[in-house]
């Protein structure tokens, strides 16, 4: 296999980004953004909690979508987990994780209409995906031995409850407590397509121009998320559930048809000539869904993507140091950490949805939340390895030492999480479509919203095999530059939450 | 003692004498750490196996595990590094020692809610090796030897027609070495152990075997082990 030199690999996804540069749409024509962003500061600093109890109701809401749709992936991924070897198993992992929770939700809106079902589903689905190969991967790690001792006549049950499981719980429970921050954020970018969660709450307010309010929201969002760690204790998980059950079970929503899910799955996504009983117009009908709906949102998709994951990356690059403290000092690394957990706390979705409102549409917002977000979440991996380096008792301060020795001891975890990430900003990039971006998850929305839904799961399949290939050639790309060698997680962190949500 | 699984045809073959092993070479992947290993334990012997780590002690017992099972001799195991499950309590290490007897729903059972004679009789090997305290902790927040008293009860536990342990006294003080070496020969009609304390070895055994370097250095009756023999496996 020929290996590849991290510099050379930079400095590629630098080219590419350049070429992209030209045929990116970042026109910010016809909004005035300092007016936008006085009004959203002024808001943001004065927050207005008046309308608290609405407020609440959409906390608790998102909590619960939260805690349901982890507990019900994590079960789902669970019982896959041990099968994670079978082909026929990782093919449905890869296929369910491979579409976006919000994705998930819109088929699932035409499905359940706007209920429960719609949201706790919308997280269970791809979260068992990753559920299913982590905790595979947490088993694979967990020791041996103790299961061979039971011998050859053990049979495959007891040897797997007695013998495997009890040794790779532990790091289960951490996982899938890490994993219900994920699901918090899930949880409140699903309030923008409809569910009665954080993210409703923001998007009416700011539609009603109560800024005030908005803040609010805000500020009760990151405190939500900075908190997670405090109140979601594993000795509590029982507790939360049932509270989530009792919440969800509140939740009143209007009733769809009869059938509902019998129809959507045997006629309105079977392909409209095939419905029509007219099986020779299905190539043409393929071309024309291809060209004019799956090349443009691709190439859109591709584009955001790649400046997104090179702002990223000069967002990590920097921001590694700003968290060591042997570079910035107490002050200036706390200051760091509060700017990077800010950014890190909210979804990549709502920041470009905030974006959106200064800038207005454009792939711009969407390539500076992408690239924000992303660059936080390294720059917090990169930031907390350099702080574990050992360095030698005379070794330099501030600028030199970043210079001299953070930078050229984790430019190889640098090189491999932006490769990690790099499948993840795609899907990302995707989903901002619906936000109106023209990218693959605009395609989408818009068949979904004609009720062409047999187009839509033609998209939507396009999708995940793109995600799929990226994922594949990062993979390649990671081998090659001796990835698997580096270390990408600081000490104690469960597998898989490396590279974050 | 608990059933085995052992045919007619073997149990001839084993009333009269174990062979065990016949001129295999044993060792991992590549080169042999030991060749041409030829071993037979007749039943009621007590063998300690002698030697420096890394003289194949451990090689020869996986070879020894193996062949045993092949025979289909029922063998309770007391591995270096114990293999217990950290997280489950001394008692369901313990239980650990039967759960091939039966099948899954039972141990699934049984690892919600001992029934009570499983429990009482977990109980008593743990009283055994003087654990009665600590049969609801954690493996993991036991100590060293106390974790290898659980590993030791375990065997016990399980029973059989042969223990084969590998320095299963090495963490426990002399004086409850030699205790539990008593209750190990009580235990099991045919021993072979891997020891690293050669008192226990001639209070234990009746034969020993020195290894040096992955070759027999001796195999004799216990009796017969002198200060030049020991002198010429350790120094």
């Amino acid at each position: 296999m020929a290996s590849l030199s991290r510099l050379g690999v930079v400095a590629g996804f630098l080219a590419v980004a350049v070429l992209c540069l030209p045929l990116a749409d970042l026109a910010t024509a016809g909004h005035d953004p300092w007016a936008t962003l006085a009004r959203m500061g002024r808001g943001f600093l004065s927050p207005d909690f008046s309308a608290i109890e609405q407020i609440a109701r959409a906390v608790a809401l998102t909590v619960a979508f939260a805690v349901a749709g982890v507990a019900l992936g994590g079960i789902a991924g669970l019982a896959m987990a041990p099968f994670y070897r079978w082909r026929m198993v990782r093919g449905l992992a890869i296929a369910l994780r491979s579409v976006h929770e919000l994705f998930w939700a819109l088929l699932l809106l035409q499905v359940f209409g706007i209920s429960i079902w719609s949201g706790v589903l919308a997280i269970a689905l791809p979260y068992s995906g990753i559920f299913a190969k982590v905790l595979s991967e947490i088993l694979d790690e967990a020791d041996r031995r103790p299961a061979d001792w039971l011998g050859p006549r053990a049979d495959p049950l007891t040897r797997f409850l007695w013998a495997r499981l009890p040794l790779a719980v532990p790091q289960m429970v951490t996982y899938a407590l890490y994993r219900v921050e994920c699901g918090l954020r899930s949880s409140a970018v699903l309030g923008f397509i409809g569910l009665p969660t954080l993210g409703f709450q923001l998007d009416t307010f700011f539609r009603q121009g109560e800024y005030g309010a908005a803040g609010a929201v805000m500020a009760i969002y990151i405190a939500l998320i900075a908190t997670v760690r405090l109140w979601m204790r594993p000795r509590a998980v029982l507790l939360w559930l049932v509270a989530s059950a009792v919440m969800l079970a509140q939740v009143t929503s209007p009733p769809m048809g009869q059938g509902a899910l019998w129809r959507f799955l045997s006629q309105d996504i079977i392909p409209a000539p095939l419905r029509r009983g007219d099986p020779a117009a299905l190539w043409p009908w393929l071309w024309d869904l291809t060209t004019t709906a799956i090349l443009p949102g691709l190439a859109a998709t591709l584009i955001v993507a790649q400046l997104a994951l090179v702002l990223a990356g000069a967002v990590a690059f920097l921001g590694q140091a700003l968290i060591a403290r042997r570079v910035t000092g107490r002050v200036g690394a706390a200051a760091g950490h509060l700017l990077l957990v800010i950014l890190r706390s909210f979804p990549e979705y709502m920041l470009a949805y905030l974006f959106l409102q200064v800038w207005g549409p454009s792939m711009l917002p969407a390539i500076l939340a992408l690239g924000l977000h992303n660059g936080a979440i390294i720059a917090h991996l990169l930031g907390c390895q350099a702080d574990g380096l050992r360095l030698r008792a005379d070794a330099p301060r501030g600028l030199t030492l970043w210079g001299w020795e953070i930078v050229p001891r984790l430019f190889g975890p640098f090189v491999a999480l932006c490769l990690y990430r790099w499948e993840i900003i795609i899907r990302e990039s995707a989903i901002m479509g619906i936000l109106g971006i023209a990218t693959l998850g605009f395609y989408l929305d818009d068949a979904i919203g004609e009720l062409r839904l047999d187009r839509a799961i033609v998209i939507l399949a396009a999708t995940a095999l793109v995600t799929v290939g990226i994922d594949a050639l990062s993979r390649a790309i990671r081998a090659r530059i001796g990835a698997g060698r580096v270390q990408v997680a600081p000490a104690g962190t469960a597998p898989g939450q490396a590279t974050g949500c | 003692m608990p059933p085995s699984s052992r045919s007619p045809a073997i149990w001839i073959c084993w009333s009269n004498l174990l062979q065990l092993l016949d001129g295999a070479d044993l060792g991992y992947g590549g080169a042999p750490v030991l060749s041409g290993v030829r071993l037979h334990v007749a039943p009621g012997e007590r063998v300690a196996l002698l030697g420096r780590s890394g003289s194949g002690k451990s090689t020869l017992l996986a070879a020894l595990h193996r062949a045993a099972l092949a025979r289909g001799l029922r063998v309770a195991l007391v591995p270096q590094d114990t293999a217990l499950v950290p997280q489950l309590s001394a008692l369901r290490n313990v239980l650990m020692g039967r759960l091939d007897d039966h099948g899954a729903w039972r141990n699934l059972r049984t690892l919600i809610r001992p029934a009570a004679p499983d429990r009482a009789a977990a109980l008593a090997d743990l009283a055994r090796v003087g654990l009665t305290p600590e049969a609801d902790r954690a493996v993991e927040g036991l100590s060293g030897g106390q974790a290898q008293r659980v590993a030791l009860a375990r065997a016990i536990h399980r029973g059989g027609d042969l223990i084969l342990g590998d320095e299963p006294l090495s963490a426990v003080d002399p004086r409850q070495a030699e205790a539990l070496a008593a209750l190990i020969r009580g235990a099991f009609p045919t021993a072979i152990l891997a020891l690293h304390d050669v008192a226990i070895a001639r209070a234990f055994a009746t034969r020993v075997i020195g290894l040096r370097q992955g070759a027999f250095l001796f195999d004799l009756p216990v009796a017969e082990l002198d200060a030049a023999r020991i002198e010429a496996l350790y120094g």
